[in-house]
C-alpha cells in the first residue's frame, strides 16, 4: 500500500482522487486533517457526555432497585424495552422533543447505556458479601457512609466491567447520530458512502475502533488506580 | 410538536403503507432479511459454540467475539461492504439493493450473542451434574444431548433472542448505506426534511422491534425444556455479561 502511494508523484492525482480512490491514503490524512480531528473530537464529546449522563441516571436507579425489589423488575424491564428499540428509530423519536441537536444523540445513547449500567451496578452492589455489610453496620457506619466507604469500593470491579461494555458500545453507536448530523466519525462514514470516498470511510471506521480501545484502556487504567487492593492481594 | 401530527398523518394515510416502496413492502423485506441472517448465523455459530462448550473450551472465543462485535460500528461495517468492489450494492434475490452486503453484515452481527451465550451456557453446566452423568455411564454424545443441552437451552435460546433484536436494529441501519428495509422511510424523511415521515418510520420500526422481542420471549418460554421463570430471569439478564466482567476482573488482577 505504501509503495503505491509513494510511487505516485506530486503531478499525478493523489491517492484519494476519484480515479484511484484508495482505501488507505496518507495524503488524505494530511489534507483533511482538520476535518478528521473535528469529527473525532465531536465523537469523543458525544460518547463521554452520553456515558456520564447514563451513569448519573443509572446509579440512583440501581440504588432504588436494590432497596425496593418490586421496582427492580419494573426498572429492568423498562430499560430492556428501551434497549430493544433500534438506534435508528430511537433518535428520530427524540427529535420532536430535543430537535436536531447534539442533545438528541447524547440522550439517545445514554438510554442505551442505561440497561448495561443499571444491571452491572445492581450486580456489583449485590456482590458485596452480607457479612461485610453487617460488619460495617456493626462498626457504626450509617447507610450513606457504608455505601460510599464500604459497598461502592467493593462493587467497583463489577461496576467498571459494565462501564467498559457501555462505553465501547456507545463509541460504536455514536456513528448513528449522523441521522441528525451529530454523529462524530459517523458523519464521515455517511459522507464516505454518499460520495464513494474510500479513504474517508476507512479512516473513520478505523478511528472508531481505535477510540473504543483507547477509552476501554483508560477505564481499565482508572480501575487499576481506584482499586489498589485487588492487585495487591494477587501479588502477595 | 407539528412533526408528531405530521407523523400521525403519514401513518394513517393508506398510500404510505401500500404500493411499491410502501411501508408494508419494506417491512416484509426487512423481516425477511432479519430472519435469513438469524438462520444463517445460528446454523454457523451454534454448532461451533456448543461443541467448544461441550469440550469445556471457547471462553476466549466467546469473549473476543462479543468484544469485537461491540466495538465495530455496524454502520461502519455496512458502509465498508457497500463501498467495496465486492459485495458492493449488488442485489440479491428478494433482498433488494445492496442485499448481499446487508445479509453479510447482519449475519456477522448476529454471531456474537449466539456464540457467547451458547458457549457459556454449556460450559456453565454444573460439574456435579456432569460427574453424575459420567457416573451413569453416559457417553460424551449422550451427556451433551441429554444433560448439557437441556440444561443450557434457556441461555442458548436467549442468545438467539438477543441476536434477533440486534439483527432487526442493524437491518434498520442498512438503509443509511442505501440498503433495503424500513430504515429507508426514516432516512428519506430526514434527508428531505420531511420529519413527520421520518418519525412515522421510526415508530413502526420501534413497534415491530418490541413485537419481535415479545414473540421471541414467548417462543423461548415454550421451547425451554427446563422452565424456571424466576431463576432464569435473573440469570438471563446477566448471562452475556457476567462472565465477561469476571474475566476482566481477573485480567486486571494479574
Amino acid at each position: 500500500m505504501a509503495a503505491v502511494s509513494s510511487a505516485s508523484s506530486a503531478a499525478e492525482p493523489s491517492c484519494y482522487s476519484r480515479l484511484t480512490n484508495e482505501w488507505f491514503c496518507r495524503q488524505y490524512l494530511e489534507d483533511y486533517r482538520q476535518e478528521i480531528v473535528d469529527a473525532t473530537v465531536q465523537h469523543v464529546q458525544i460518547t463521554v457526555l452520553a456515558v456520564v449522563l447514563s451513569v448519573l441516571v443509572a446509579f440512583p436507579l440501581a440504588l432504588v432497585a436494590r432497596r425496593l425489589p418490586r421496582l427492580e423488575t419494573t426498572i429492568l424491564a423498562a430499560s430492556t424495552a428501551l434497549y430493544t428499540i433500534p438506534s435508528l428509530a430511537l433518535l428520530p423519536l427524540l427529535v420532536p422533543f430535543t430537535g436536531l441537536t447534539m442533545t438528541t444523540v447524547v440522550i439517545g445513547l445514554a438510554i442505551y447505556a442505561l440497561t448495561v449500567l443499571v444491571r452491572s451496578m445492581l450486580e456489583g452492589l449485590r456482590s458485596v458479601p452480607t457479612e461485610v455489610r453487617a460488619s460495617a453496620t456493626g462498626l457504626g457506619y450509617g447507610a450513606t457512609r457504608r455505601l460510599l466507604k464500604v459497598e461502592l469500593p467493593l462493587a467497583l470491579p463489577v461496576m467498571m466491567g459494565g462501564l467498559r461494555v457501555a462505553t465501547v458500545s456507545t463509541v460504536a453507536l455514536t456513528t448513528i447520530g449522523t441521522i441528525v448530523s451529530f454523529g462524530g466519525l459517523g458523519n464521515m462514514i455517511s459522507d464516505g458512502v454518499l460520495t464513494n470516498f474510500r479513504a474517508e470511510l476507512m479512516t473513520a471506521s478505523i478511528l472508531c475502533i481505535v477510540l473504543a480501545v483507547v477509552l476501554d484502556l483508560l477505564i481499565v487504567g482508572s480501575q487499576w488506580l481506584l482499586t489498589p487492593w485487588t492487585h495487591r492481594r494477587v501479588a502477595t | 410538536m407539528r412533526v408528531l401530527s405530521d407523523a400521525w398523518d403519514y401513518l394513517t394515510t393508506a398510500s404510505s403503507w401500500t404500493g411499491d416502496g410502501g411501508m408494508l413492502e419494506l417491512m416484509g423485506q426487512q423481516l425477511l432479511l432479519t430472519l435469513t441472517a438469524l438462520v444463517v448465523a445460528t446454523a454457523v455459530g451454534l454448532p461451533i459454540a456448543l461443541w467448544l462448550g461441550h469440550l469445556g473450551r471457547g471462553s476466549l472465543l466467546a469473549i473476543n467475539v462479543s468484544n469485537v462485535g461491540r466495538a465495530v460500528p455496524t454502520f461502519a461495517l455496512l458502509a465498508l461492504l457497500v463501498v467495496a468492489d465486492w459485495p458492493g450494492t449488488r442485489e440479491l434475490g428478494p433482498y433488494g439493493r445492496a442485499g448481499l452486503a446487508t445479509i453479510i453484515a447482519l449475519t456477522l452481527f448476529a454471531l456474537p450473542p449466539i456464540i457467547t451465550n451458547a458457549n457459556i451456557a454449556v460450559r456453565e453446566v454444573s460439574p456435579a451434574v456432569r460427574q453424575a452423568a459420567d457416573g451413569m455411564g453416559m457417553t460424551g454424545a449422550q451427556k451433551f444431548w441429554r444433560v448439557e443441552l437441556p440444561l443450557s437451552a434457556g441461555l442458548v435460546l436467549s442468545g438467539i433472542r438477543l441476536a434477533l433484536v440486534q439483527v432487526w436494529a442493524t437491518a434498520t441501519i442498512a438503509a443509511l448505506v442505501a440498503g433495503p428495509g424500513l430504515g429507508e422511510v426514516v432516512i428519506d424523511g430526514f434527508r428531505r426534511t420531511n420529519y413527520g415521515k421520518g418519525i412515522a418510520g421510526a415508530i413502526v420500526i420501534a413497534l415491530v422491534a418490541l413485537v419481535l422481542e415479545g414473540a421471541a420471549a414467548l417462543a423461548q418460554r415454550t421451547l425451554d425444556p427446563v422452565p424456571k421463570t424466576t431463576v432464569r430471569k435473573r440469570r438471563r439478564g446477566m448471562s452475556e455479561r457476567l462472565p465477561i466482567v469476571a474475566e476482566e476482573a481477573d485480567a486486571v488482577g494479574t
